[in-house]
């Protein structure tokens, strides 16, 4: 009987792609922000919304990732923003070398902010490191308030979390209260926005942070 | 369901580690999964068995070693285990921790037969 000792990180690959992405954005000066959510939780429509409040003043850029369809690079390029799609047919998340791929397609040079859009997904994005400067997870009103406690991971590895659809408050059983406590008792830095995209609620604030270009926390 | 592909990845890394006329002779393959790693160690082990078919591997086991959440406090260094990840000291209530494990994802070693 023999041992071999290997000690090596399952995830290596992906890993040192995801560090040449983030090298690859140092140089050219990009922000870039993994936005992660279950399905229907609203990131597109995040992007709209943030594309609309945030037209002329700053250099964006999308990377879309979906299962099937390119329906969400075509709605957000109907505002002016560069856009690469990303079909994983079937896969559950973007991994760094997909993201590496959809970077040749961009003018590097003419972005600030770059948002990766993961596949809808509250588990396996939290494991792939695509490069990015921080995981930005979306919580919707109307999955209720046990969500950060059934996915501590994705929470524990955002930075920023967007609780979308408060318009819906009133007819949906989610306690905003709880839902932050459940959130911050997993990662107490969290940094909330409250926002609804169909009233533009809570917009400007994050609109206002993006703005800032000082994403410390 | 991205356990399918962490587990390509564990045997393409044994792979990798030995030489092709060895593999028939792996017995176990250890691995360490942390509790903040986002891997679920039954469907790793239900992935791992369906590919085993695809090497020359048959007979190799999966050990899968679970770690637990481990925080040190910064402000009062007390050292515990974070239970249903409440990331704050139990002792000081402090929120200033560091994750000193459990985001594990690793191959640890392999056991070969000898011939």
């Amino acid at each position: 009987m023999s041992i071999i000792t290997i000690e090596r990180k399952v995830l290596e690959k992906n890993d040192q792609i995801a560090v040449g992405n983030r090298q690859l954005f140092q140089e050219h000066g990009i922000y870039a922000l993994n936005l992660v959510s279950s399905p229907g939780a609203g990131k597109t429509s995040i992007l709209e919304k943030t594309f609309q409040e945030l037209r002329g003043e700053m250099k964006f850029a999308v990377i879309e990732g979906d299962v099937q369809t390119d329906l969400d690079a075509r709605r957000v390029s109907q505002y002016g923003v560069s856009v690469v799609q990303i079909v994983t047919l079937g896969g559950c998340h973007l991994e760094a070398n997909l993201v590496r791929d959809a970077l040749k397609k961009l003018d590097l040079a003419a972005i600030e902010l770059l948002f990766i859009e993961n596949v809808g997904n509250l588990v396996c994005p939290s494991n792939y490191d695509l490069g990015e400067a921080m995981k930005v997870v979306v919580l919707s009103t109307t999955e209720g308030d046990d969500k950060p406690l059934k996915y501590p991971a994705m929470i524990r590895n955002s930075a920023v979390l967007l609780l979308n659809k408060i318009d819906l408050l009133p007819y949906v059983p989610c306690d905003l209260d709880a839902l932050r406590k459940n959130a911050l008792k997993i990662n107490p830095a969290l940094k909330i926005f409250e926002i609804s995209c169909i009233t533009g609620e809570g917009i400007p604030a994050w609109c206002n942070w993006l703005r800032k270009k000082d994403y410390s926390l | 369901m991205h356990e399918l592909g962490i587990a390509r990845n564990i045997l393409e890394i044994v792979q990798q580690s030995i030489p092709p006329d060895q593999e028939a002779a792996v017995k176990r393959i250890r691995i360490r999964v942390g509790q903040l790693s986002g891997v679920v160690p039954d469907s790793l082990e239900f992935c791992f068995s369906s590919l085993l078919s695809e090497t020359q591997m048959g007979q190799a086991g999966l050990v899968i070693e679970k770690i637990p959440t481990v925080s040190l406090c910064k402000d009062c260094l007390h050292r515990f285990t974070v239970d249903d990840f409440v990331f704050s000291c139990p002792a000081c209530k402090s929120l200033n921790l560091e994750v000193i494990s459990g985001n594990e994802l690793e191959v640890v070693d392999i056991e070969l037969v000898d011939d």
